[in-house]
């Protein structure tokens, strides 16, 4: 029983990054039907950029977390600006295969400037190290942070989302790019607006991830990228909650197949887990499998 | 008040609008008749800036707004009710009407539209807690009409607001037009119901493919003998 409630703490700590990964992909999928592979690099960036803040500058975990969300904020939207913005109106392939583009360009252009080795977070001191233990339970002050982090930042973007000017442009956009024209919203500001707020939850995932598991590269963000777009597509690409409740799922199997199984087949359990809803309900657990009517 | 001289919009190889011009004064309700096909709605998504013509000129006002962007237009005084409605679906009906005054401000103003709108449409206050997807067409056309109403325009713009619509709520939806042009809103309405069209407009042109075949005062077109032939059942 213990071990079992260790399994989900550790799962939800696991799946809060995943989710605010997830964000980040159904947000803009919701606004411009792109899968942006070159997310989860976002997330890697943010890695980095914590990294530096916290070594080099030797600045404290709060203010490494908004300098590395403020940084990734402003790529997010550059990489918005460069790179997709001239082909609103190409193929959907023609934005998918730069998006690959994209995605190699900021993995291997990162490997140039620092190295394609492993680096290592500051150990951690003083509070952030801090365990406390149930019976035969931990849960550490990291995973605290992580979830504590996670839930302010998800309340943060509904209250954007729900009751703000920009985050009811966002919604309308995502609904009817001609009617939200007609209303006189911007349609491009708000497209790089949801750039922005998708990658710097993205970049908060990456610091958060540094702090937790110590270690990042330049490609850290491949695999937990396409975890994230799993837990994207679960919850239902383009709705918001579903990234939450994807990000979660996805966090705590993966969690339970290391613990229980082998964690040889935790990424196979997670692919199978996307098959299995592309056949099942492709639309996700929140998406609703009727078309819209016309 | 609108001016369009002599454009003409392509898409790819097709030439939906040729040398199109049209004029709508202040204080007009003025309606735009054709089949399906003949470029009704695309003249109006040119006029509102959804599309950009290939040349040809509008003028709003006397100012020159062709290569204005469509979200200018609206802070401009144009409002456009597309065809189908195109209400947002997961939104609720307050929602949809507080986007149509996207670019205002004026709080207390938007406040007294909104009352405007409510006391127009009784059946969206009822409902403003509601997602407008799952409103009734009728329902949706008023939401559509009350949300083009909440950035105050100088100009509306109306494209089929009676399709799909029972015979007694298609008087219901032309007579709050009529209603708002009374109250000072100028009005440019697409119709393929020519008869009730006319009945409220002050002048109308007949598009046919793409160019602008007749044009006259309600009553002149009402009598003319091809309007009668190919829009009005004999
Ligand atoms: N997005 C588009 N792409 C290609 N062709 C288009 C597009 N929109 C309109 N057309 C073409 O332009 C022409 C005019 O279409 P438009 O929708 O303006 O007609 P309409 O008079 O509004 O017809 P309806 O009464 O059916 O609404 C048609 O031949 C149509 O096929
Ligand atoms: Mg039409």
């Amino acid at each position: 029983m213990e071990q079992l409630i260790q399994q989900i703490i550790n799962g939800i700590s696991l799946g809060s990054i995943y989710a605010l990964i997830a964000l980040g992909y159904t947000m803009v999928y919701g606004i411009i039907k792109l899968i942006n592979f070159a997310h989860g690099d976002i997330y890697m960036l943010g890695a980095y950029i914590g990294y530096f803040c916290m070594t080099t500058l030797k600045l404290g975990f709060l203010p490494s977390l908004i300098a590395a969300m403020l940084i990734c904020t402003l790529i997010g939207m550059a990489v918005e600006k460069i790179a997709y913005k001239p082909l609103r109106n190409a193929t959907r392939i023609a934005v998918l295969i730069t998006a690959i583009g994209v995605s190699l360009f900021i993995e291997y252009g990162t490997m140039f400037f620092v190295g394609a080795g492993v680096r290592t977070y500051p150990e951690i001191t003083g509070l952030l190290a801090k365990r406390f233990q149930f019976g035969s339970m931990v849960v550490s002050m990291q995973q605290i942070m992580i979830v504590a982090t996670t839930i302010v930042l998800m309340t943060i973007l509904q209250i954007i989302v729900r009751k703000t000017r920009i985050g009811k442009a966002m919604r309308a956009v995502s609904l009817d790019k001609d009617a939200a024209q007609l209303m006189g919203i911007n349609v491009n500001t708000t497209i790089s607006f949801t750039f922005a707020l998708g990658s710097a939850l993205a970049g908060a995932a990456g610091i958060l991830v540094g702090v937790y598991y110590n270690s990042i590269n330049p490609l850290m963000g491949v695999m937990p990228g396409l975890k994230a777009f799993v837990a994207a597509v679960l919850g239902g690409i383009g709705i918001i909650p579903g990234a939450m409740i994807g990000g979660y799922l996805i966090g705590i199997v993966e969690v339970f197949v290391s613990g229980y199984g082998s964690s040889m087949y935790r990424e196979a359990v997670v692919f199978a887990i996307l098959i299995l809803i592309l056949i099942v309900k492709p639309a996700g657990i929140l998406g609703k499998n009727i078309r819209e009517k016309v | 008040m609108l001016e369009i001289n002599n454009i003409n919009v392509h898409f790819g190889v097709i030439h939906a609008l040729k040398d199109v011009s049209l004029t709508v004064n202040e204080g007009e309700i003025v309606t735009l008749l054709g089949a399906n096909g003949a470029g009704k709605t695309t003249t109006l998504r040119t006029a509102s800036g959804l599309k950009k013509p290939t040349d040809g000129n509008i003028l709003l006002n006397g100012k020159d707004i062709t290569q204005t962007s469509a979200q200018e237009r609206v802070k401009m005084g144009i409002s456009h009710v597309p065809e189908g409605r195109r209400v947002f679906p997961a939104m609720t009906v307050l929602e949809n009407l507080e986007l149509g005054a996207y670019l205002r401000r004026d709080r207390a103003e938007i406040n007294k539209d909104l009352k405007m709108v409510y006391d127009r449409f009784p059946i969206l206050y009822d409902r403003k807690k509601q997602s407008a997807g799952t409103l009734s067409g009728g329902e949706q056309q008023m939401l559509a009409i009350g949300r083009a109403l909440m950035s105050r325009p100088k100009i509306l713009f109306l494209d089929e607001p009676s399709m799909g619509l029972a015979p007694l709520l298609v008087q219901e939806i032309f007579s709050i037009i009529k209603d708002i042009n009374e109250t000072g809103t100028t009005i440019l309405l697409v119709e393929q119901n020519a008869s009730m069209a006319l009945q409220i407009a002050h002048r109308a042109y007949v598009l046919e493919t793409g160019s602008i075949v007749l044009s006259g005062t309600g009553s002149e077109l009402m009598q003319s003998e091809d309007i009668r032939k190919a829009y009005l059942g004999g």
